[in-house]
């Protein structure tokens, strides 16, 4: 913290250290940056360099990696940095004025560092609090259920310089908030089951064929047992990912464990950043047994040796707690080599943390990300199962896919695919949060319906639910009676709830301001069209709107359907198509024309120069010299 | 022409045959057929980000520069749809920067103004982001003009593959992203290019200039001056030596 009483040796010698615990490995490149900026908040120009030369890696490529994540950073910030989240959830709980207040208390401008150089205050996306905001990261720590009370206390604790490891525990407490259980949350499962399970499936004669490591490794058909049982209990089940896009998780596996490339990797992704969306984060802080389970079943099913769980750097939080139920795992025989006395079972993972990129969740530029690299989404084909990690095969899941697998191996796929509906086998965790009496987690089984949910949740004269976050659809009152299903609304898990009370148009702004800054600017589609679009949607909040603006959305949105190089990208307008189409009065208040209207505010461009004068009189504004 | 039935797509209704790992503008392209594009060059391996050559295949938006050939497609380039997507697409990388074509010295032989005229773009048609883009004249001999970047990686990819150097690299995220150059201090001054560098060759547009020699070559007898792009492109296009463009004598 105290960055001032650093000599350069010093820094250059805690530098090496890192480098040297990282193997100077250029697919560590991250987890070195997120280090190396940990005493001073920032990374040093000198620094980039050691470490470029170090790696051996052009130097301009390792700024151009510290450069793409937010929570990275080459210039100097406040020695406190803290960041609101910004969903939609944290404003309808207040954010906005906790977050002005806080600035009053500490003489800062928003987005600014303070003349010593000792705090900043600014926003972030969605950290994942939304059942327990609104929340703030302090130096990346997350601290939820902000008050004007817990405000000024972080604001006490910011003036008196406190090094945020010594600040008081209450302020970090993260709830689970689990309010309905099912298969999975209420499975209690014991450490290591499903992995006993899976060999089970294996055993008898075959166990010898099995013991021939080559032959599961290397995926050959050893008859309908081994490996090849899990992989057929898993397409039994009919179990589809979790993470939103719901493809078959049987057929990934199996594509996997076929790819004649060895070694295999299984990677967990949990970057959970999708606006509203926490519970991957409640996975893993009480069932991370389960989750570790399901990945040792996979790395099993397809043989791989190493594993990654990918943490988005949000959850921080939960590293130590992860890393010491991977360490008494390695102790228990679950990890590390002969899992389960099964010679040449050998599986270990390692977590690697994020720094604040929500492109990472899609599946390839995560990869790239555990390479060291910038998250931009890769060109498919080829497609991870073949060609991955490092070029080799793997496997990418949702935590809770693995969650859901580990129950499969345990209990079989017939019994999962008798729960839900035909074509959504199983359960899925909800993440609720806005306007309801409790938020938290719940798990139903699909089909459910949304006004199930609601009345679950204590919900009362609800206008709209966001499902499955920015990236979902927005659904009206008309259509509470739809179902959580791949087949009708399909969800990653996110269900925001929004009172009568609320204007829609703002929430579908604040989306809108999401992906603009979450775009990874690889292609020229998003990268332009959502500040485009941020920029119209602000035009129509200043008033200032026009039918031809929302036209131009309607154009904007159709050519990032069709040409942009991801997901993000095609889905970045859904939040303003949905809302526009349900909610249009919302828009058309806003329009001061029926034609056209010009976004260039005279008024508004001088708000710099009454800024720089500290002038706010009638004379400084357009139109009113006289 | 053997194996052309099994080795061949179907493009605006005209059969285009192909070899193996021949992209679908690759294969295009070889076989006369143009496809207005802009990150790609015919000697790097195409990435795909520019976005301007999109087209259908089999009813699917493709980007044709990756999508690899196969036999049977049906392509679909030339729609007034598929116009208006490339032009709004220009559009959009010209609002994002800052061009200001009369007074650029690299006007006429500049791709990203072609590829415009190519496109039909008559008007900008959104509001300019007019970003906040400062030159790095620090280099005796080279200028570097950000505000006119479009992010295609050219350089970056040339300098690094060709030069073997890594002069340039990619920073920033969304609508900040930018190039950077292999310095500590930021400067080109004080990295290793050089006037040769191929990274200074293959930039479309008028980043990466030599300086005192910007109007050696007078506008109106420049490289877009004297033919178009897109026949430059159908010349430029690598392909077998038993395979002729059609109509390019």
């Amino acid at each position: 913290m105290q960055g001032s009483s650093i000599t350069p040796a010093d820094r250059q010698r805690r530098l090496d250290a890192i480098l040297e615990r990282h193997g100077k490995a250029r697919t560590e490149l991250v987890q070195i940056l997120r280090q190396a900026q940990e005493p001073e908040g920032w990374i040093r120009p000198e620094a980039i360099t050691s470490i470029a030369r170090a790696l051996k890696l052009p130097r301009a490529r390792v700024e151009g990696v510290a450069g793409f994540y937010s929570f990275l950073h080459v210039a100097p910030g406040g020695r406190f940095r803290l960041r609101f989240s910004d969903n939609i959830t944290d404003r309808l709980l207040g954010s906005e004025p906790l977050l002005a207040r806080l600035c009053e208390l500490l003489w800062v401008e928003r987005g600014r560092t303070s003349e010593d150089g000792l705090v900043s205050v600014d926003t972030t996306s969605c950290t994942g609090m939304c059942d327990q905001g609104p929340a703030l990261l302090a130096n990346g720590w997350a601290i939820p259920r902000l008050t004007m009370g817990r405000v000024e206390q972080i604001a006490d604790l910011v003036r008196s310089a406190q090094p945020v490891e010594r600040w008081p525990r209450e302020l970090f407490v993260v709830e689970d908030n689990v309010r309905r259980t099912d298969v999975l949350l209420g499975a209690n499962l014991a450490p290591g089951e499903p992995i006993r399970a899976a060999l089970a499936r294996g055993s008898g004669s075959l166990r010898e064929a099995a013991f021939n490591e080559r032959s599961w490794r290397e995926a050959i058909e050893i008859a309908p047992q081994g490996p090849r049982a899990v992989l057929e209990e898993l397409k039994l089940s009919n179990l589809r990912g979790r993470g939103g896009a719901g493809f078959t998780t049987g057929l990934k596996w199996e594509a996997c464990a076929a790819a004649p490339a060895t070694p295999r990797y299984v990677v967990c992704n949990a970057d959970e950043g999708e606006p509203g969306t926490f519970k991957d984060r409640v996975l893993l802080a009480s069932c991370a047994d389960l989750v570790f389970d399901g990945m040792t079943v996979a790395a099993y099913a397809v043989g791989a040796r190493h594993g990654f769980l990918y943490l988005r750097g949000e959850y921080r939080h939960l590293l130590a707690q992860l890393q010491a139920v991977l360490d008494r795992r390695r102790r228990e025989g679950l990890l590390g080599s002969s899992i389960g006395d099964w010679p040449g079972f050998d599986f270990d993972i390692a977590i690697h943390l994020g720094a604040g990129a929500y492109v990472c969740g899609e599946e390839s530029a995560l990869i790239e990300s555990l390479e060291g690299k910038r998250g931009v989404p890769r060109n498919r084909p080829p497609y991870p199962v073949t060609s991955g990690y490092l070029k080799q095969p793997t496997i990418v899941n949702n935590v809770e896919t693995f969650c859901a697998a580990a129950l499969i191996a345990v209990r079989g796929g017939e019994w999962f695919r008798g729960i839900g509906t035909a074509r959504s086998a199983g359960s899925k965790i909800l993440s609720v949060s806005g306007d309801c009496a409790r938020p938290g987690i719940y798990e139903y089984p699909f089909g459910t319906r949304v006004a199930q949910v609601l009345a679950d949740c204590g919900a009362e004269g609800t206008q709209a639910v966001q499902v499955s976050g920015a990236s979902g659809i927005c659904i009206g009152a008309s259509e509470f009676d739809r179902r959580i299903a791949f087949e009708d609304l399909p969800t990653a898990g996110a269900f925001t709830v929004f009172d009568e009370t609320r204007d829609m148009f703002e929430v579908a702004r604040s989306f809108v301001q999401f992906f603009a800054h979450e775009s990874c600017g690889f292609c020229t589609p998003c990268r332009v069209g959502t500040t485009l679009v941020r920029k119209l949607m602000d035009k129509l909040a200043a008033g200032l709107g026009s039918p031809h603006d929302l036209a131009q959305i309607v154009d904007i949105n159709h050519l990032l359907q069709s040409a942009s190089h991801c997901g993000l990208g095609h889905t970045a307008c859904n939040p303003v198509m949905d809302t526009m189409k349900r909610f249009r009065p919302a828009y058309e208040q806003r329009m001061v024309t029926t034609d056209f209207a010009p976004a260039f505010d005279l008024d508004g461009a001088l708000a710099r120069a009454r800024a720089m004068t500290g002038r706010d009189d009638p004379g400084a504004h357009f139109g009113n010299s006289a | 022409m053997n194996g052309a039935a099994r080795n061949s797509f179907v493009l605006d209704g005209e059969e285009v045959t192909f070899l193996p790992g021949q992209t679908v503008m690759q294969a295009a392209l070889a076989a006369g057929r143009y496809v207005p594009h802009l990150c790609y060059h015919p000697e790097f391996k195409p990435h795909g980000s520019c976005k301007v050559c999109t087209l259908r295949v089999d009813g699917r938006w493709v980007t044709s520069c990756t999508l690899p050939a196969a036999a049977g497609m049906q392509v679909e380039s030339r729609s007034e749809e598929i116009d208006e997507k490339r032009r709004t697409l220009v559009q959009m990388l010209f609002v994002e920067g800052n061009h200001f074509c009369p007074s650029c010295e690299k006007s006429g032989d500049c791709k990203l103004q072609a590829v415009a005229y190519d496109v039909g773009m008559m008007t900008p048609r959104f509001d300019h982001f007019y970003p906040d883009r400062p030159v790095d004249a620090s280099h005796p001999d080279i200028l570097l003009d950000f505000n006119r970047c479009i992010l295609c990686e050219l350089c970056v990819r040339a300098s690094s593959e060709v030069d073997g150097k890594g002069v340039f690299a990619l920073s920033g995220r969304g609508i900040t992203k930018h190039l950077v150059v292999n310095s500590e201090s930021g400067r080109l001054a004080d990295t290793d290019v050089a006037v040769t560098d191929k990274a200074l060759e293959v930039c479309p547009v008028g980043v990466i200039l030599r300086k005192r020699v910007g109007f050696a070559v007078p506008i109106g007898a420049r490289r877009y001056d004297r033919e178009p792009a897109e026949r430059q492109a159908l010349r430029d296009a690598p392909r077998p030596l038993d395979r002729q463009p059609k109509g390019a004598e």
